[in-house]
């Protein structure tokens, strides 16, 4: 069970109709990789994000499937087209069967 | 004449050589403004008390782009997630006289100017850095246990303290009752130790700039500090830091938080005075 699993999320509070706006999320956990033994000598059991996913308005925009190389704290930066107002929404599934949620409002300048 | 062409040949050479070596030895030349509305200060005189260096310069402008720009966005810096889960520390109870930091000191912004002036000597003729204090204030006022100097609360907890502080100017005393731990402090900086026989001043002060192995050595200011390393994704403490130069130098190295590191902390922040206050930076 990872503990102080936080998502953090960046989005701009408005853009204009139909452009390209740049997002940024980041979610601290450790992603243990499943192959890195204790001082015990026993491996660490593996316990990543496995999947990370942005929704606009309902329509997928990305849905990512992540993997024991990426590092701690993954961080993921990209655009997305933005033809009317609503809601980002943003889920991180993690091994253990948590799950993460944020949303972000974005208004039409 | 064959000899002549070559010493000609290896003239050049020498010349390209010491021309690649003046451009290393210059940092980079960049502006570091935080959120794009907190300008920090990375290059200033040198105090006047610090006989071999004409400019001092933060360890930001010897890193490559990537790693200077993560420093300049609180959401790119990923020291500030520690910076965060301090927040949450600040806010809770611990101990026998229950009891959270924000009781007594209320918001984190109330430690603003603290890192600036660490470390310093207390009413009592001992030089106490951040994490004495922080420790004093636990086992004194909140009846909890002391962290230890690399606990992950601990050097959580300077970040945030430090990061209120961003933008003003270092600016610990040396004269008083610091002057005797800052000429401890200077004597270690110039004293070579270890089998490889280097002293602080070998690579930060004669040889910043240049390249030692894959790594551009910067001055060693410690205005950046708890420092987020690349190479590790955690923050590490300043006197972590120090131990880990030490160690490379192939000497036993003394303990976080032992007189000489104090000492040694106080002198080399005192290098700095002049340049912001940044950390929690971003390093490799």
């Amino acid at each position: 069970m990872a503990s102080n699993v936080k998502p953090r999320v960046k989005v701009p509070k408005s853009a204009a109709a139909g452009s390209a706006v740049t997002i940024k999320t980041l979610i601290s956990h450790p992603m243990e990789s499943g192959q890195r033994k204790g001082s015990d000598g026993n491996l660490i059991p593996r316990s990543i994000i496995n999947r990370f996913t942005c929704d606009f308005n309902g329509q997928n925009v990305i849905d990512i499937t992540l993997e024991p190389a990426i590092s701690t704290n993954p961080y993921f930066e990209f655009e997305a087209t933005v033809p009317e107002a609503g809601d980002f929404k943003f889920t991180w599934y993690d091994d253990d069967g948590s799950v993460y949620e944020d949303t972000q409002s974005i208004t039409i300048a | 004449m064959k000899t002549k062409s070559l010493k000609a040949i290896l003239a050049s050479v020498a010349v390209a050589a010491l021309t690649t070596g003046a451009v290393m030895a210059d940092p980079v030349d960049d502006d570091l403004v935080v959120n794009g509305d907190l300008p920090i200060v990375t290059q200033a005189e040198a105090p006047a008390y610090i006989d071999g260096l004409t400019e001092i310069y933060s360890g930001w402008r010897f890193r490559e782009d990537d790693t200077r720009k993560m420093q300049a966005d609180d959401f790119d810096n990923s020291g500030m997630i520690f910076v965060e889960q301090a927040i949450d520390t600040w806010n809770e109870v611990d101990g026998t006289a229950g009891k959270s930091c924000a009781n007594c000191h209320e918001d984190p912004e109330s430690m603003k100017g603290v890192r600036a002036t660490m470390p310093k000597v207390n009413k009592d003729g001992k030089l106490m850095a951040m994490e004495n204090y922080i420790n004093e204030c636990r086992t004194e006022r909140m009846g909890a246990e002391a962290w230890g100097w690399n606990d992950k609360p601990m050097v959580n907890m300077t970040a945030l303290i430090s990061s209120v502080s961003r933008g003003m100017p270092m600016n610990v005393a040396i004269d008083g009752p610091a002057a005797p731990f800052w000429e401890q402090g200077k004597e270690m900086y110039y004293t070579r130790f270890g089998q490889l026989e280097l002293s602080c001043a070998n690579c930060h002060e004669d040889n910043y700039g240049n390249m030692i192995r894959a790594d551009h050595l910067s001055q060693g200011q410690i205005n950046g500090f708890p420092s987020y390393r690349l190479k590790n994704a955690q923050l590490n403490s300043m006197h972590n830091r120090f131990k880990g130069c030490i160690r490379d130098t192939r000497a036993e190295t003394f303990k976080e938080g032992s007189p000489e590191f104090l000492a040694l902390e106080l002198y080399v922040a005192s290098r700095g005075n002049g340049l912001s206050v940044e950390g929690p930076s971003v390093r490799n």
